[in-house]
């Protein structure tokens, strides 16, 4: 049986209005952008927490820092799963004490590595807040965790992966919804695996 | 991206790396690494730096020797990205919790040993020290008996530090945790060199093509080995220098040039790395005073002005100062001498973490 | 009683010029006759033993002229009893053995302990050799004499170096009146210091320290100058280098009446066997292994004739003596039950040497050389006999080895040309084939 083809549920334009329609509702709740900061995770939450930047600064003429979190290090699956790229740099060169942190990722889905996000910014200080921006809330959460500004919301099967492309990475805006391919063994380390090259 | 490839190299390390613990007297597999040294693909090429690879192929780090180019790229890179854990307020990653780790150390290291136990606690491993004044060796239990012991507390790794060549290999048998070779009697100290190599390459912004004299009683010296065989895996230029009764058989053969002249040495040197001598080898004959050895082989400023301007000086201490190395050139501008001290913390965090992580070969076997 | 009639096989015999296909005939212990085939049973007395030898290789049992039984004081490593089992299974039909045991075979009493040993539980014949030096110690001379009368055939500090070339010139002088040989194993002892492998390449890439060539070519040097000096038998132990032999042979030209022999294992394994074995201790031995262009050396001289003999080196280990450091484990693999077949399959096989050039340095020459009556299947002579299947394929394992030691490094090769029935004084000692139940 040939592999459906990957369905579009995003495309340019309606990332673009997302990421504008999130900025306007970050500064509705937040009148003062003084102790505002955005934090992206490693790596399609780094592109995207830039672009908020950008938008913030072109609705308030105002530039919020952005910091970068490699959350490889928090993972809970790394005898199980191994090393998955090169360990990249964290770069979070302001303190987060008393600040309001926006954590920025492309899609939410069990939410593990939002906790991991959670424990390593700890480590950083004790920010004021945290909150959550996900470009797209894919459901089938594992822990308790739930997004406060999020982009579009997706209904999915276990046997779908959703794909996100962002210019500055892969050359192109778009989020794709592809069925996952039969997998032979149904090792949990196996779905794992894929749920994250693809989540 | 080099997919293939890598899938070999796995293949090959599986033979090696999953070897349970053999019944005695088998003959073991043979060493994958080819004995001679080979030089990096293109040594020296301006684009310099080989692509990291995605995890190591062995289990176990026993020495430089047959750890690739790109192995070695991966783990400097990766060492670069853990530096930045112990500049945070809180130093500290929770990657390693829940492993437990024994540092075995056999002979007395102050420095290497705690180096190892800051990273392994960065980590947030478990550690555990076993030396010989709180052991049982000192008791008479030989080798194997300690590591079946320490093998029954089912550690995940054991860092050892041991008088003679090859015990690392010896536990690597007879254990089932990843094995780290913290220096094996005159033969190999792999993170002393994977430190030096970051800092040279921190200094440096590469490896391939530099000029590095190498300079002491290279015999005798583990640190003398790994360097040797990482920099001319990574295609860097290696000048062995030393009285002839402190060097070993055969160094050409490596691939290194051989001069017992200092001068000579350090001539144009990007980089010159002083090792101990040891007042032993004075005993032994190997050089009839330690002040006839300064005159002939100790760095002084006079000498390091024949080297490149941008020259670094390394030693991996403990120094002996006014044997060796002059103190102005030891406390001078162009030594990184503290700075390969605390690159050794990034170095062994990032191989422990990427041991850590390379048993997926075995589990999926 | 010990009757035996050997059937088919091909009877090699150096010493009487023979390689042909025929039976032996033996009567009471001794080789009665030997006769083309088809003969029958005709002439031989009633109570003959058949031995069915077609397609083996008939040849004297195999004297294995160095060899250490470690009895008495260490029999945790090897007793008389095991390891001339281990010698019976190795197609050997005499052993000789070291004084090195505790303490050293240096004088009458322990000389007669080993005889009368040897002669209730050994199943091999068994031929001691005595200490030099008192104790091994290389002070003073032992007491030769006495040894002599109790049954030794040769003085060595085997183990050690004999100490001095002053106590060299007065051992080779003293056994002129016995007609013995001194057998030395050559060695400075200063170049040598500490040293647990070859000095080369390889023992730079492990970071061991490595035992040079040259001291083991000065020892042959001075020990050559010191035979031409007294005119005394020389005979030198498990010869290693090139130098070496280089040096035996020129001597020979000469016209020096020197002998020596090599091990089987410093002929099929080099110094690289230590690093691809990632430092097992089974690759220790003294003399180290050592390089390629050492080994193609002894192959040379094995096939001019330089060398006269292969001898075992047999040096039993417990497992945990051997299961150390490599620095602290002992020297010395157990050679007995695995010589025969790695010199069938490494170099009768690709044709390095004949068979009877074998049968002359595994039997014949070794027992001129200790100045004993074996190594021919001439009529009279004792009937200890081995019989080679040279087409039996099987792998060299420890663990049934009848050595009480493992220490191998032949563990898991495969190897083809097998001693299978082993005959000592017309008595079958070891049979394979019954073993296996044919």
């Amino acid at each position: 049986m040939p592999a459906p083809q990957p369905l579009c549920v995003m495309d340019a334009d309606k990332i673009d209005r997302a990421l504008t329609r999130i900025a306007h509702e970050i500064l509705e709740r937040h009148r003062d952008v003084e102790d505002l900061v955005l934090v992206g995770i490693r790596t399609r939450g780094v592109p995207l927490a830039n672009r908020m930047q950008d938008k913030i600064r072109s609705i308030e003429n105002r530039d919020i820092p952005v910091g970068i979190l490699d959350i490889t290090l928090y993972r809970d699956d790394l005898t199980t799963v191994g090393p998955h790229a090169v360990l990249k740099e964290t770069k979070i060169h302001f303190p987060i004490d008393d600040k309001k942190i926006i954590l920025v990722d492309d899609v939410l889905f069990t939410g593990r590595t939002i906790r991991a996000a959670l424990d390593g910014l700890m480590d950083f200080g004790r920010p004021r807040l945290i909150q959550l921006a996900v470009l797209v809330d894919r459901g089938h959460r594992e822990l308790p965790i739930r997004a406060d500004f999020v982009g579009k919301n997706v209904s999915t099967s276990l046997k779908e992966m959703v794909q996100v492309l962002l210019r500055e990475e892969d050359g192109k805006d778009e989020v794709l919804i592809i069925q996952k391919p039969e997998a032979r063994t149904s090792g949990k380390s196996r779905d794992r695996s894929a749920a994250r090259a693809a989540r | 991206m080099l997919e293939g490839s890598d899938r070999t190299r796995e293949g090959a390390a599986r033979t090696r790396g999953s070897a349970r613990p053999r019944p005695a007297g088998r003959r073991p597999a043979a060493r994958p690494a080819a004995a001679e040294v080979e030089p990096a693909a293109r040594p020296g090429e301006a684009k310099g730096e080989p692509e990291p690879v995605a995890r190591l192929a062995h289990r176990h780090l026993l020495g430089m020797l047959g750890v690739t180019a790109g192995e070695i790229t991966l783990i400097l890179d990766t060492a670069k990205s853990l530096a930045e854990v112990s500049t945070r307020a809180i130093k500290k990653v929770p990657a390693l919790r829940g492993k437990t780790i024994v540092n075995f150390f056999m002979e007395p290291s102050t420095r290497t040993r705690s180096s190892f136990e800051i990273a392994e606690k960065r980590l947030s491993a478990d550690t555990l020290n076993f030396s010989p004044s709180t052991s049982s060796v000192v008791k008479g239990e030989s080798l194997l008996d300690t590591a079946r012991n320490l093998e029954a507390m089912t550690p995940d790794m054991i860092v050892i530090r041991h008088k003679a060549s090859g015990a690392p290999h010896f536990l690597a048998r007879h254990c089932r945790s990843n094995i780290i070779n913290a220096g094996d009697g005159a033969h190999e100290h792999p993170t002393q060199a994977l430190l030096d190599a970051f800092t040279i390459r921190e200094k440096k912004g590469r490896l391939a093509g530099l000029r590095v004299a190498i300079v002491g009683d290279l015999m005798h010296s583990r640190v003398f080995r790994s360097n040797a065989f990482l920099l001319k895996t990574m295609g860097a230029d290696v000048i062995a220098c030393g009285p002839p009764t402190l060097l070993p058989p055969e160094l050409p053969r490596l691939g290194m040039q051989v001069t017992y002249r200092m001068d000579e040495a350090v001539e144009g040197a990007d980089v010159i790395m002083m090792l101990r001598v040891q007042r032993e080898r004075q005993r032994g004959g190997a050089f009839p005073t330690a002040r006839e050895y300064y005159n002939l082989f100790g760095l002084t400023s006079e000498r390091v002005r024949r080297a490149r301007s941008d020259v670094i000086i390394m030693h991996p201490g403990p120094m002996n100062r006014g044997v060796e190395i002059d103190s102005a050139v030891a406390d001078g501008p162009y030594s990184v001498i503290l700075d390969q001290v605390t690159n050794g913390v990034a170095v062994r965090m990032a191989v422990l973490y990427l041991l850590a992580g390379g048993t997926l070969g075995e589990l999926a076997g | 009683m010990a009757n035996l009639l050997v059937k088919g096989g091909r009877v090699v015999d150096p010493a009487t010029a023979t390689d042909e296909v025929s039976d032996l005939l033996v009567i009471d212990g001794r080789i009665a006759e030997r006769r083309g085939k088809g003969k029958g049973t005709a002439g031989a007395p009633p109570e003959t033993t058949i031995i069915d030898a077609r397609g083996l290789l008939v040849c004297p049992g195999f004297v294995d002229m160095h060899v250490h039984l470690r009895e008495p004081g260490q029999e945790h490593k090897e007793t008389i009893e095991t390891g001339t089992r281990a010698a019976a299974a190795g197609g050997f039909t005499s052993v000789a053995c070291m004084p090195n045991t505790d303490p050293w075979n240096d004088s009458l009493s322990i000389t007669e302990y080993i005889v009368t040993e040897a002669r209730r539980k050994a199943v091999v014949n068994v031929f001691p050799i005595g200490c030099v030096s008192k104790g091994g110690r290389g002070e003073e001379l032992a007491e030769i004499g006495d040894m002599v009368r109790s049954g030794i055939v040769a003085v060595s500090d085997d183990g050690r170096p004999v100490a001095s070339t002053y106590l060299m010139r007065m051992a080779l002088e003293y056994t002129k009146i016995f007609g013995i040989p001194v057998i030395d194993h050559c060695e400075d002892r200063a170049l040598a210091a500490g040293g647990s492998m070859n000095e080369g390449y390889v023992s730079t890439m492990l970071g061991l320290k490595g035992i040079p060539a040259a001291a083991e070519e000065i020892a042959v040097g001075a020990d050559l100058a010191l035979a031409r000096l007294t005119g005394g038998r020389l005979h030198l132990a498990h010869l290693s280098t090139r130098g070496s032999l280089e040096a035996v042979r020129r001597a020979k030209e000469g016209g020096l009446a020197v002998t020596c022999e090599v091990a089987p294992h410093h002929l099929v394994l080099t110094e690289k066997a230590v690093m691809e074995s990632d430092y097992d201790a089974n690759t220790k031995m003294n003399p180290p292994l050592r390089s390629k262009e050492d080994v193609a050396a002894l192959l040379q001289a094995l096939a001019d004739g330089t060398i006269d003999a292969i001898a075992s080196d047999h040096a039993p280990h417990h497992t945990d003596e051997k299961l150390q450091e490599f620095d602290d484990a002992p020297f010395g693999i157990a050679g007995l039950e695995t010589s025969v077949a790695l010199m069938m399959d490494r170099l009768v096989r690709p044709g390095v040497i004949t068979f009877g050039r074998l049968v002359e340095l595994m039997a014949r020459n070794p027992a001129r050389i200790l100045g004993i009556n074996k190594g021919t299947l001439q009529p009279g002579a004792d009937a200890d006999i081995t019989l080679i299947d040279p087409g039996l394929e099987a792998t060299v394992d420890v663990g049934r080895f009848q050595s009480k030691s493992r220490n191998s490094p032949f563990h898991g090769w495969t190897l083809r040309g097998w001693p299978v029935t082993t005959i000592v004084g017309g008595r079958v000692v070891h049979d394979l084939r019954s073993a296996a139940g044919h």
